[in-house]
């Protein structure tokens, strides 16, 4: 504990006796530093019980100090009893961002207009960029706990949905000082409104022997090109990014973005024959057959005895024991994950890496949920070039959608009023059948160019 | 008092590099990992190429910490994971070390300090939440606590790996659904239109805006007491409440009429099937705040019968894929109405035109 200042062992050892409800610990703050009394708050104590961590036990922690929780406490434990919402918004923000401040004001007034809990008044929060992962180093996050002590409630949420991490409850006035202290430490301002959003990238290339491409880089480098469309909102509504390093997409990019960066490969999965040997003697059969080789989704597997397994460029095996092997053919294969997930290590993605993009995720307002479409179905993720085609591919997306998208529509609505077909010529990317799940089942579209179109892809077959 | 020109510049630094907080032993073997294993619910083992190991511990949060709680945290990542931590999407932290001898006394020490060791593999994770009455303007119900009294039930389900695969819950205190798509998710259903302030809409609502907003067009101006103001078509209102956000004298959420709904079979990954969204199973639970008993009692309900009934590695929607939604229905119990037939744009694709039925 001796590396602690004087302040943090306050903080530590006050948590502790809340916890534990032991006695006053000697190096207890002065009297005058005490907070008022707090309300009754009965809905919110049963939140302090079960296992759980309580976050009700954490606001009542501040509360000691603060009169601003115990306020705070007063009007959550109010909508407890009425089971109403008492925030309205308004327009707070620190100089020079138009976004990134989420302004709360309390609408809990009594007979003559006055806040009934006047220390909570304002509880705006502040939304901050994560870094890629959301790694940090307990430097960083003492630092924050210090400042948003000092400036705000003491409350951080880890993380939004988006990924910000949430400076929940400041005043008006100290939205700046913090934010002034946040921005030296080198962090900045996340989006909010109609505005390109933070972004999330998964743990990928720091932890997971999935990962396909650099995805901290990725999220950076397209992240870092729109701060002025984060920092000042004036897109017809918002845009999200989000950047998985394979296509397990751990951060659910393609339901919730509007661009989704998913990692992938396109040669033959890689195989580890004492891997594969190892996870055969402690699984067996049966569980290789019902939870591996049945649940390819095409089919794609096999298992052969060695001698059998056919020598095509496009086959890769790998050795279950002396005698058999499973066998996968990657022409079948969709790069699902499943078999890569159960039998890590003894199956891995290929050499050949990239990306694949899809654009138009998004959650239901207005016109239903849409997951995004296939866009760019590989594109490679590696050399400086490689990743200035991302952004200038971004850049484009959100210059379309600029210019092309109404008000409040988001780009898969977008995309769903004027046609994917309407979108890619815009964007002078050619059509590719990985973009559907079928051709289309109807009559009804109008063919007079057939003849153009079948020339112009022979044109550009024999340019290649 | 904050005269312009005494006001500091944002430096437009934009997402910072994490390089600086990774794990040394992550940051020395970045994109260079083999396999993993998991010794034990909560822990993940990861080896690298070159041989090197990791054992990441994951542990539950409330999400919304105060300073203390993330100080504590701070304490034992200086203890034993070199002053390094990592937070996962649904809030779990994470506590790297590159020896194996540190996993147990760490788990020790996070379980001693009151935050559960697990969220691993085929558990129940941590739910995903948003707001609600801690801060959202548009709330029907909280999250945080909602999440909490959830978490209590299913403390024993996270903190083992006893699902057949892993489980994903999201809640979301409207219908925009903050929360995202999940196995199973709780939202906000409200069943009665907008209850409009006539008195306030002309000074507070820019009407087109909130006519725009609506999905079926109920909203139209009007002159309501010689003032002007809008009026819902109440037959074609289907009470999603996206005109409140534009316009709160719109107020949706009421405390009885504004229920919960659970949706399940949302699925993030392209593991085998394709991702999926999620679907509406049950509606009309009250939103009984301060523990939500009715939903947990549901919630639980749907668990173990997948818990039950799922073959290994199927995720929720694999398992309705396979076990059909007659039979899904059959085994929770839970009644299907006229409700969770799908009448929204491109619905057709929802009905089973085939006689593939089994009995
Ligand atoms: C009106 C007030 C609203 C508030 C206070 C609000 C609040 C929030 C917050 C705090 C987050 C997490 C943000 C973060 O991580 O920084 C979030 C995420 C989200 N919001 Fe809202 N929201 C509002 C309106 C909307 C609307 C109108 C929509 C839909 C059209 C929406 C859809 C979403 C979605 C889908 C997410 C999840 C994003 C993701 O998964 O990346 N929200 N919201
Ligand atoms: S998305 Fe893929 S690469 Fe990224 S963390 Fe998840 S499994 Fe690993
Ligand atoms: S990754 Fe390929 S081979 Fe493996 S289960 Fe998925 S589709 Fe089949
Ligand atoms: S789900 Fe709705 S009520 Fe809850 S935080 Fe999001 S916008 Fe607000
Ligand atoms: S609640 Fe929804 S359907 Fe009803 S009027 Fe408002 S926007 Fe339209």
């Amino acid at each position: 504990m001796s590396r602690l200042i004087a302040g943090k062992v306050r903080g530590y050892c006050r948590r502790i006796k809340a916890r534990s409800g032991r006695g006053v610990h000697s190096s207890r703050l002065k009297e005058d530093m005490m907070a008022k009394k707090m309300h009754d708050t009965p809905n919110l104590d049963e939140l302090e019980k079960g296992p759980w961590p309580s976050f009700v036990s954490g606001l009542k922690d501040l509360a000691k100090e603060k009169d601003y929780m115990v306020d705070l406490l007063g009007q959550l434990e109010a909508s407890y009893k009425t089971r109403k919402g008492y925030w309205k918004g308004g327009t707070v923000g620190v100089f020079g961002y138009g976004g990134g401040v989420i302004p709360r004001f309390t609408e809990l007034k009594d007979e003559n207009g006055q806040p009934v809990f006047k220390d909570a008044a304002e509880f705006h929060t502040l939304r901050v960029m994560p870094p890629p992962g959301m790694h940090y180093d307990t430097g960083t996050l003492r630092q924050f706990c210090d400042l948003w002590e000092k400036h705000g409630s003491g409350l951080i949420a880890f993380h939004g949905q988006s990924g910000d991490i949430m400076f929940q409850g400041a005043t008006t006035e100290n939205v700046q000082k913090a934010f002034d202290e946040i921005n030296e430490m080198g962090f900045d301002l996340g989006g909010a409104g109609p505005a390109v959003r933070t972004s999330m990238s998964c743990v990928g290339a720091a932890r997971c022997e999935q990962s396909c491409y650099d995805e901290a880089r990725a999220h950076r480098t397209v992240i870092n090109t729109f701060l002025d469309d984060i920092h000042r909102p004036s897109l017809p509504y918002k845009f999200k990014f989000k950047f998985s390093g394979c296509p397990n997409d751990c951060m659910n990019s393609i339901q919730r973005s509007d661009m989704s960066v998913i990692g992938t490969w396109r040669d033959n999965i890689r195989t580890d024959d004492t891997l594969g040997k190892k996870w055969f003697v402690k699984h067996g059969m049966n569980e290789l057959v019902n939870d591996v080789v049945a649940r390819c989704p095409t089919k794609a597997l096999q298992i052969k005895e060695i001698k059998n397994v056919r020598k095509d460029a496009h086959i890769s095996a790998v050795a279950l024991d002396d005698a058999q092997a499973l066998e996968i053919d990657n022409k079948d294969c969709v790069r699902c994950m499943h078999c890569v997930n159960v039998m890590t290590g003894a199956l891995a993605p290929g050499k050949d890496k990239g990306v694949t993009i899809l654009i138009g995720g998004k959650s239901h307002l207005k016109i239903g949920g849409l997951l995004g479409t296939v866009i760019i179905p590989f594109m490679k993720l590696e050399s400086d070039e490689d990743f200035e085609k991302l952004t200038d591919f971004a850049q484009r997306t959100i210059d379309f959608f600029a210019e092309n998208a109404l008000e409040h529509e988001r780009t898969g609505e977008m995309i769903e009023r004027i046609g994917l077909a309407t979108f890619l010529e815009a964007m002078e990317i050619d059509v590719d059948p990985a973009m559907v799940n079928s051709p289309r089942m109807n009559p009804y579209v109008r063919t007079d160019g057939w003849d153009d179109e079948v020339a112009k892809i022979k044109a550009k077959k024999q340019a290649a | 008092m904050n005269a312009p020109a005494q006001m500091r510049r944002p430096k437009e630094t934009g997402v910072p590099d994490n390089k600086k907080y990774l794990h040394p032993t992550l940051a020395k073997n970045y994109g260079n990992w083999r396999y993993h294993d998991r010794p034990r619910p909560g822990v993940l083992h990861h080896v690298a190429h070159g041989g090197d190991e990791v054992w990441s511990v994951r542990a539950g949060t409330q999400r919304q910490m105060d300073v203390y709680t993330i100080r504590k945290l701070c304490d034992i990542a200086d203890q034993f994971a070199e002053g390094r931590v990592r937070f996962t999407i649904r809030s779990n932290i994470e506590f790297i070390v590159a020896d194996e001898k540190k996993v147990a006394p760490l788990i020790a020490a996070l379980e001693e300090a009151g935050f559960p060791v697990g969220g691993t593999g085929n558990s129940v994770t941590m739910i995903a939440h948003t707001q609600g009455w801690l801060h959202c303007d548009i709330p029907g119900t909280d999250a945080s606590g909602v999440v909490k009294a959830l978490m209590d039930e299913l403390y024993d389900e996270f903190k083992r790996e006893e699902m057949p695969n892993r489980v994903h819950l999201s809640t979301s205190c409207c219908e925009i659904n903050c929360g995202g798509q999940a196995d199973l998710a709780i939202i906000v259903q409200h069943t009665k239109p907008p209850v409009i302030n006539h008195e306030l809409v002309a000074n507070v609502c820019e009407r087109p805006t909130v006519v725009a907003r609506c999905p079926v067009a109920a909203i139209r101006p009007a002159m309501v007491n010689g003032k002007p103001s809008l009026e819902i078509d109440e037959s074609k209102c289907m009470c999603c409440g996206a005109c409140y956000p534009p316009c709160p004298p719109m107020q949706i959420n009421d405390p009885e009429y504004s229920k919960l709904a659970i949706w399940v079979g949302g699925k993030n990954s392209n593991a085998r099937g394709k991702p999926t969204f999620m679907k509406m199973v049950a509606s009309g639970l009250p939103n009984n705040a301060p523990r939500w008993p009715e939903v947990a009692e549901v919630v639980k309900r749907i668990l173990m019968v997948y818990k039950e009934d799922g073959r290994p590695w199927e995720r929720m929607a694999d398992w309705i894929d396979r076990i059909g939604w007659p039979r899904f229905f059959e085994k929770t119990g839970l009644p299907f109405t006229k409700y969770l037939i799908d009448d929204w744009t491109g619905s057709r694709a929802n009905l089973n035109a085939s006689t593939h039925i089994r009995f």
